[in-house]
């Protein structure tokens, strides 16, 4: 799961979810589509709570240095 | 002696001959004459100077964005192409744009540029990519010391307090811009960022112009990472813009079109969840319901009395048969009772019961002559009940 994008993983939670709710598949089904959505709910929440800022500037060499905005 | 051609042979050589570049883009500049806007839409006039005059027509997928109306005296700059009306054996102008005399070089070449690159499909909507929801990399290319790159900034940490930023640095300004420009960008294809924001702050026409250079325009719009222009304009727009996937009014736009508020995402997310969570239970109630009725149906909960429906309905069948089938019933019950009778008397077990005895040799078969067995032999007799092991003292044969 750690390859899976945030739209790709929000789009499935959002597909499990119409399917869950047009209730056009089986229990069995339903519950194993609704662990996959619990699971991906939990991914999109970290993906979103992932780290802090990072601004970097990229300098010509090819070297990445981090960025100190000046106010 | 020269060799006739036909008429149409030679309008088709002069047509080749004005086929060239030098008569394929021309801008010129003249007084407008015979201004005629046609039913068909399309507007045919001739410009002239104190000695010449030539006529010219622009179709009406030409004129249709001009943004001012012609009229006779008009002094204005004519660009498109020079050919010939075969018919008539006129030569023509070919209108594409249409510009009042006082129009400067800059805003000329602009016009004629973006009418080339429109052309060629550079700024086709079907071109435009989405931008990812939610960017891993954020790339920006502009000035690293403008105000442009502190509002993007801002903003982008105020919406997504995780964002992360890649700055590709360039000239926004002066000669030396679009090459700096095109390198940083060129630069930013090579790196894992998402999307790109490509800029500066407001300014004027001049300022501007290097977000309408060529070389910079194909770039973007070549771009295999979408990109949003943000040139710090309301309201006229570069080719940049026209180029870019997405086009920002402002470097702060830019920067809030490029990342979700990442509240609203959150929300997003946990409205998923509790519908999630409800149409699950939901679903679970109604099996239940369903179970709960199942076993409430009158089978499962009495089933003897269904039993005892069954065997009413045997009865009144029975008795629904008419008599002639109830008496060959009982005709047919007599006669298998006594075939079965027969069967008894030729049993076995009922002749055994009578006093007979079965004897059986050793190697089982049963015996009808005494030649069958030998003396010394043992013999198996088979009783009603029990039986008996013999052995032979004597035969009479």
């Amino acid at each position: 799961m750690t390859e899976l994008k945030f739209e790709e993983a929000l789009a499935r939670l959002e597909e499990i979810v119409r399917s869950l709710e047009q209730g056009e598949t089986g229990l069995d089904e339903s519950l194993v589509l609704f662990e996959e959505g619990v699971k991906l709910a939990r991914f999109c929440n970290n993906k979103l709570d992932q780290a802090e800022a990072k601004i970097e500037v990229m300098l010509d060499a090819g070297q990445i240095e981090t960025f100190e905005v000046k106010d | 002696m020269l060799q006739p051609v036909s008429v149409s042979e030679l309008t088709q050589q002069i047509k080749t001959a004005l086929a060239g570049p030098e008569f394929q883009s021309v801008a010129v500049q003249g007084e407008v004459s015979n201004f005629l806007h046609h039913r068909s839409g399309h507007m045919y006039f001739s410009l002239k100077d104190s000695n010449s005059r030539i006529k010219a027509v622009m179709f009406r997928s030409r004129n249709q964005r001009l943004q001012f109306v012609p009229k006779n005296g008009d002094t204005l700059i004519a660009v498109g192409s020079v050919g010939i009306y075969e018919p008539n054996g006129e030569y023509q102008l070919y209108v594409d744009l249409l510009f009042p005399q006082g129009i400067g070089e800059l805003h000329l070449a602009f016009e004629q540029l973006k009418e080339k690159l429109e052309r060629e499909g550079l700024f086709a909507a079907e071109r435009k990519r989405p931008l990812p929801v939610l960017p891993g990399r954020i790339g920006v290319v502009t000035s690293p010391s403008g105000a442009a790159i502190r509002d993007i900034i801002h903003v982008l940490t105020r919406r997504y307090p995780g964002v992360q930023v890649l700055i590709f640095p360039a000239l926004v300004q002066g000669a030396g811009a679009p090459a700096s420009l095109t390198g940083a960008l060129a630069m930013a294809q090579n790196t894992d960022v998402d999307v790109i924001i490509i800029g500066r702050g407001g300014g004027s026409f001049e300022e501007l112009s290097a977000f309408n250079d060529e070389g910079l325009v194909r770039a973007i719009a070549a771009s295999a990472i979408p990109v949003v222009s943000a040139c710090g304009h309301e309201t006229d727009f570069t080719l940049a813009d026209f180029a870019a996937d997405l086009r920002a009014p402002t470097p702060s736009a830019a920067a809030e079109l490029v990342v979700p508020l990442q509240e609203e995402l959150f929300e997003h997310i946990s409205s998923l969840q509790k519908r999630m969570v409800d149409s699950l239970r939901r679903r679970i109630q109604a099996e239940r319901r369903y179970l709960v009725q199942l076993s409430q149906s009158p089978i499962l909960q009495r089933p003897e009395s269904y039993l005892n429906q069954l065997r009413q309905r045997l009865d009144e069948l029975w008795t629904g048969l008419g008599r002639t089938q109830r008496h060959n019933l009982v005709l047919r019950r007599g006669k298998l009772e006594s075939a079965v009778g027969k069967l008894e008397t030729l049993s076995p077990l009922k002749t055994l019961g009578r006093g007979y005895a079965i004897c059986q040799n050793e190697r089982g078969e049963i015996l009808r002559q005494a030649d069958q067995t030998r003396e010394g032999e043992v013999v198996h007799v088979t009783l009603q009940k029990g039986s008996l092991s013999c052995t032979v003292e004597g035969r009479r044969i």
